[in-house]
């Protein structure tokens, strides 16, 4: 398989602090990458970087080979590439069937964008007229990170970027978002940003440990939660990995 | 029905239009034939503010373009067509080019303001020192502070003899307004016009998804100005005059007033509020009262009254963190009903 995402070097300065250092990235075609790192990381400013919300300072970004430089981002999204920002970007005013609807419009019409919008509603458990009308503004915080997820799922990306999709949840809200992110990952390569490690050891097949704007370590869970350095900066050395129920 | 229902304000107006003629004199009816043109003017700026959240403060430029784009190619051309043709041609060019670097140049929404209101300013000071009478467009003086007089009203097409009667007029105008309202309601509802309201609602997310924000805010600010255009035209043809006045700074913010008081959002509203607002400001001129000070303090009023529309949800708000769970108001109970259906 290939890599449909690919950065060489990519960095990002504010003023003297180097927010992404050198960040070398390669992610296969239909992979599941999460993303962990202590705050201040450089997690969330790298996906800004890959979706051109922030103009990388120097490096390049390759997607299915293609060198990004120069798109503005609604090119970007147009060529495969979803996020889910760590705030909630959402219609607030608007309601959850008018936000899937404006995500399925871009690509599609007609019938086939009646269905899509349909499916997606369901999807997310929101396909309820009176669910499916409320205004997202009046809805809780997982429900709006839901709907962002249904807006995701309806253009099928080939790249899906999600930052910190299940903070603030529950655990059982947690665990249906696991169920949702494992339907976007049947069409979707996916890099996930999060600080719950359940939800990692659920998903994640490789990791990769961001530290202080660089790739600390890039391995699977398992080897990962051996690993000194990760234990000394993130995980804490008393840490143990959860005990995973994969029927979740 | 629910579809039909956005477009029932046309029929008052086309109600207007049928009877209008019979039961008012004259003067009348020159005054509702202006008063159209303005709430056409109007229909613009609610349009492009209150659906794209785009805030041009220079909309009263478009209107002025039309204005004398008409006035000097009716002059010219002897025939009143392919005038109002130029009316909508010029303001919309215009736009194009002044939205190309508003938009395409990242300007941010207050110096947007700033910029639309200073080309006002700009064609204000232009054309009122266009007195000497060098300043011509063909056999079109500019006429400076006092303008362009005896403009030619409108005619039927292909026949300049054949000038409109002022009934024919006022009924025109009226037709417009609406057709123009039912226009912009068909927009609204289109696959654009959903894009232009989540592009208000989150300009971030619309270009994640892959719209291009800046053609769609170009799109919408080039409509406004057209059908600002329209206005200034039929506006010049009523009256038969325009001057550097459609370009001041009283016109513009008259514009934003209505809109303010007929509701952002809303297309209906400010054209009652601009029909309204006119007939008031044509009663206080014959009374003697200072039709500024009337007028600032309706301003004000209206602003106090959205406060005082918001406050029972600031307050619902408030009171949900200081006491949880202790009374569930009509504000809270849609988000909590959600949850428990789980």
């Amino acid at each position: 398989m290939t890599a449909i995402l690919e950065t060489r070097g990519l960095t990002r300065r504010f003023g003297g602090v180097v927010a992404v250092d050198q960040v070398d990235l390669a992610v296969k075609e239909g992979e599941l990458r999460c993303l962990i790192g202590p705050n201040g990381a450089g997690k969330s400013t790298l996906f800004k970087c890959l979706t051109h919300q922030l103009k990388p300072s120097s490096g390049e970004i390759r997607l299915g080979g293609r060198n990004l430089e120069r798109l503005p981002p609604h090119r970007i999204a147009r060529m495969g590439v979803a996020i889910k920002n760590q705030i909630p970007s959402v219609y607030g005013g608007l309601s959850v069937q008018e936000n899937i609807w404006l995500a399925a419009r871009r690509a599609h019409s007609g019938r086939a964008l009646d269905r899509m919008v349909a499916n997606a509603l369901a999807e997310i458990d929101f396909d309820s007229d009176a669910r499916a009308s409320a205004k997202v503004d009046a809805l809780s915080h997982a429900h709006r990170q839901w709907v962002e997820l249904g807006m995701l799922l309806v253009t099928e990306p080939r790249l899906a970027l999600l930052d910190e999709p299940t903070a603030g949840m529950t655990r059982d809200e947690m665990l249906k978002t696991v169920r949702i992110i494992r339907r976007l990952n049947e069409h979707s390569t996916i890099i996930v940003v999060e600080h719950d490690l359940e939800f990692i050891s659920l998903l994640a097949k490789r990791v990769t440990v961001l530290h202080r704007g660089r790739v600390l370590v890039e391995d699977t869970m398992e080897r990962i939660a051996q690993d000194p350095a990760v234990r000394e900066i993130y995980l804490g050395s008393q840490w143990q990995p959860p005990a995973v129920n994969r029927e979740a | 029905m629910a579809r039909l229902r956005n477009y029932l304000f046309v029929l008052p107006v086309l109600l207007l239009a049928a009877i209008g003629p019979s039961v008012f004199e004259m003067f009348g009816l020159v005054q509702i034939s202006s008063f159209a043109t303005m709430a056409l003017a109007v229909l613009g700026l609610a349009f492009v503010w209150g659906f794209l959240g785009v805030l041009s403060l220079g909309h009263a430029a478009f209107f002025g373009l039309g204005a004398y784009a008409y006035a000097i190619a009716v002059i010219n051309l002897g025939e009143s067509s392919y005038a109002v043709v130029a009316a909508i041609a010029v303001p919309a060019l215009f736009s194009v080019l002044l939205g190309y670097f508003l938009f395409f140049g990242r300007v941010s929404d207050v110096y947007l303001g700033v910029i639309t209101l200073c080309v006002t300013l700009v064609l204000y000071n232009f054309t009122s020192a266009t007195a000497d009478p060098s300043y011509h467009i063909g056999a079109a003086p500019l006429g400076g502070f006092n303008g362009i007089t005896a403009v030619p009203p409108l005619n039927w097409p292909g026949d300049p003899e054949a000038v409109l009667e002022v009934e024919t007029m006022c009924r025109l105008c009226l037709i417009v307004l609406a057709a123009v309202y039912a226009g912009l309601v068909v927009l609204r509802r289109s696959s654009i016009g959903r894009i232009m309201v989540a592009i208000r609602e989150s300009e971030l997310r619309s270009e994640l998804l892959g719209y291009d924000v800046r053609l769609y805010k170009m799109l919408g600010f080039t409509v406004s100005a057209a059908v600002a255009g329209l206005a200034g035209a039929l506006f010049t043809a009523v009256n038969g005059y325009v001057g550097p006045s459609a370009f001041d700074l009283n016109q513009a913010s008259q514009f934003l007033l209505w809109v303010i008081a007929g509701g952002l959002g809303s297309l209906a509203g400010p054209v009652i509020a601009s029909f309204a607002f006119q007939y008031l400001s044509t009663w206080l001129g014959t009374t003697g009262v200072n039709t500024d000070l009337v007028f600032g303090a309706i301003i004000m009023l209206f602003v106090l009254l959205r406060l005082r529309e918001r406050l029972p949800a600031l307050w619902a708000s408030a009171s949900r963190f200081r006491r949880p769970g202790h009374r569930v108001s009509a504000f809270t109970a849609g988000p909590r009903a959600l949850e428990s259906g789980e």
